[in-house]
């Protein structure tokens, strides 16, 4: 297990360092000259030279790399041009908040998509399926902004129940978490209900309905248990997903996440900021999918690594 | 089911009428299978109306899509404006049945580009092995470290806003999935006899790959595909509503809905409309992928 554990961490390491050179490569195929942006237009030469310098910009690429990757791994992510903040103070901020986010959109998906599968599971075939398996493809086809902006609509500015910004409260809370947790909720149903069904078609579950059990036993302590396994796997992947995605659904509800400062640093060009929020988000990315590996084998003796 | 696999029809050594008659009876067969799947024919009809939406807008559209009527700014649907009009007094009906023009042709092309660069990639990851495939391979593993959206605003950033770029964006977006999805085909379709026969004739690797390894995969890409172009709609609506993608004022649903947020209290029909076009396009496309799915492959049912 251990050997395992270790194999699936070095293995992300590439991955991670290739990361870091498309978001390094990238940042700097962005048209426009970060310096002079910095200096403003009335600048003259030597100031913007000076301020070129003094980010390094008149370095060659390769050391400008090594400089940058040397100041990652001491988490020094540079400064936003606009305010001079520090980035991975500004990230340190503003990533709990997304992973709260990321979170409740988690238990949304699986309150709803849990019990939603196991209903379409035991009603195979009939109008309750057919309808849980419509919504379910109604969930990964409706862009995610526009059911945001319905939700606010529908509750913030008509029955006025819910606030339709803020990040304080619960309150707060439940529309950008329904928003975000949408589409995840359908791939839920979804795998429950297949994994469910798989699992009622197996002979100890016949042998559970021969002896008498009642269905809500057969289905809650026998077959549900061992069809959540692939339910749980999917839920990890999603929260990677959750985590990452945000971008649309911050920018909807001004949720002030690692999205939505990524979509503002766009389209302000800060690029320090871009160059930080990229890199975080991938990072997280890769991370959690290397946990979700682990905790599956933790979960499933079943299964056993070479 | 009795009915024989379509994909009995390559490898054959048949004469040219007889490899048309072959594809001909498979894509009957397929035909038939489809139209006994509700889901594929409520998918495929959605389509087809959004499809001759868009061809027929000209045509179709009432008025001018980019006529502004300022005294009729915002106004509600009615019998002159069946969906109403927007903050120019522009005709919505007429921009939406343009915008399906434009999301079609952004998701047809973005998943080309996908296609054209992902497909080879994967298959000759998959087919020659090596530190090729493991150069690839990690590549593909760092481009999906970055969820589609960020990368897609990544490269916009990168480009420039626009339509073209905005193709380019999405469908460098999707050349992961379909690198790695032909690269698993490769790899067990390799192993298969008809391979080695035609090595054994003396076939060249790049004859084994697209002659005969690719053909066979058609079935699986065709599926993606149709599926691919949905994600493509839908991340292409998101650039333009975030205001990095098709630039006002163009009539693209995204780009639509980015100024409909504005006038949320106003006039909460220029928010309903074109998100539910851009909805209904999508669930065309994923209605029509789980029903072909199950159509050209039983076996990939889910």
């Amino acid at each position: 297990m251990w050997r395992y554990i270790l194999k699936r961490v070095v293995l992300a390491l590439p991955v991670l360092v290739g990361v870091s050179v498309v978001v390094f490569v990238a940042i700097r195929l962005i048209p426009g000259d970060p310096a002079q942006l910095m200096a403003g237009q009335a600048a003259t030469q030597e100031v913007v030279q000076q301020i070129r310098q003094s980010l390094g910009l008149d370095q060659p690429l390769p050391v400008q790399y090594l400089y940058f990757l040397r100041n990652v791994v001491r988490g020094d992510l540079g400064r936003s041009l606009f305010n001079g903040a520090p980035v991975a103070e500004e990230l340190a901020q503003r990533f709990p908040r997304t992973v709260r986010l990321a979170l409740a959109s988690m238990a949304v998906a699986s309150l709803i998509g849990i019990p939603a599968g196991i209903l379409a599971a035991t009603r195979r075939s009939t109008w309750v399926d057919t309808a849980v398996m419509l919504v379910a493809l109604a969930g990964v086809s409706v862009p995610v902004f526009w059911l945001g902006l319905n939700l606010i609509l529908l509750f913030s500015v008509r029955l006025q129940w819910l606030p339709s910004f803020g990040y304080e409260t619960w309150r707060h809370l439940v529309l950008p978490s329904l928003t975000l947790g949408a589409a995840s909720t359908a791939i839920v149903a979804r795998m429950t209900r297949s994994a469910m069904l798989e699992v009622l078609g197996q002979d100890y579950v016949r042998t559970a309905r021969a002896k008498g059990l009642a269905e809500r036993v057969v289905v809650n302590r026998h077959a549900l248990r061992n069809a959540l396994i692939p339910v749980v796997t999917v839920l990890g992947l999603q929260l990677g997903t959750l985590l990452s995605g945000a971008v649309l659904t911050e920018t909807v509800f001004a949720w002030p996440g690692i999205g939505r400062l990524l979509v503002e640093a766009v389209l302000a060009r800060d690029y320090p900021i871009i160059q930080g929020a990229t890199l975080l988000i991938a990072a997280t990315f890769v991370v959690l999918n290397v946990a979700v590996d682990v905790l599956y084998g933790l979960l499933d003796p079943r299964i056993r690594y070479e | 089911m009795s009915e024989p696999r379509p994909s009995a029809l390559q490898a054959a050594p048949w004469s040219a009428p007889d490899r048309a008659r072959a594809v001909w009876s498979a894509g009957a067969l397929v035909w038939r299978r489809l139209r006994r799947s509700r889901s594929a024919v409520l998918g495929l009809s959605i389509l087809a109306v959004f499809a001759a939406c868009g061809l027929l807008a000209p045509w179709l559209a009432p008025y001018d899509p980019y006529a502004s009527d300022l005294e009729n700014s915002l106004k509600p649907p009615s019998a002159q404006h069946w969906l109403g009009t927007d903050e120019l007094g522009r005709d919505l009906l007429s921009r939406i049945l343009y915008g399906a023009r434009l999301s079609m042709v952004i998701g047809t092309i973005a998943v080309a580009i996908g296609v054209v660069l992902g497909v080879p990639l994967g298959l000759l990851s998959g087919y020659l092995g090596g530190w090729f495939d493991l150069l690839v391979q990690r590549a593909i593993d760092v481009l999906l470290a970055f969820p589609s959206t960020v990368l897609a605003i990544l490269l916009v950033t990168i480009l420039g806003v626009g339509l073209v770029n905005v193709m380019i964006a999405v469908g460098i977006v999707s050349v992961p999935t379909y690198t790695r999805l032909v690269r698993g085909q490769v790899l067990s379709l390799k192993e298969q006899e008809f391979v080695d026969a035609a090595r054994a004739l003396g076939a060249g690797s790049l004859r084994i790959v697209f002659r005969h390894i690719l053909p066979n995969t058609l079935a699986v890409l065709i599926v993606q595909t149709t599926l691919q172009v949905a994600s493509a709609i839908l991340s292409a609506a998101a650039l333009g509503f975030l205001g990095l993608g098709v630039q006002q004022p163009t009539a693209e649903w995204g780009a639509m809905l980015s100024t409909a947020r504005q006038y949320i209290q106003l006039a909460p029909h220029t928010l309903l409309f074109p998100g539910l076009a851009i909805m209904l396009t999508v669930l065309g496309f994923n209605l029509f992928g789980d029903g072909l799915r199950d159509a050209l492959d039983p076996r990939l049912r889910a």
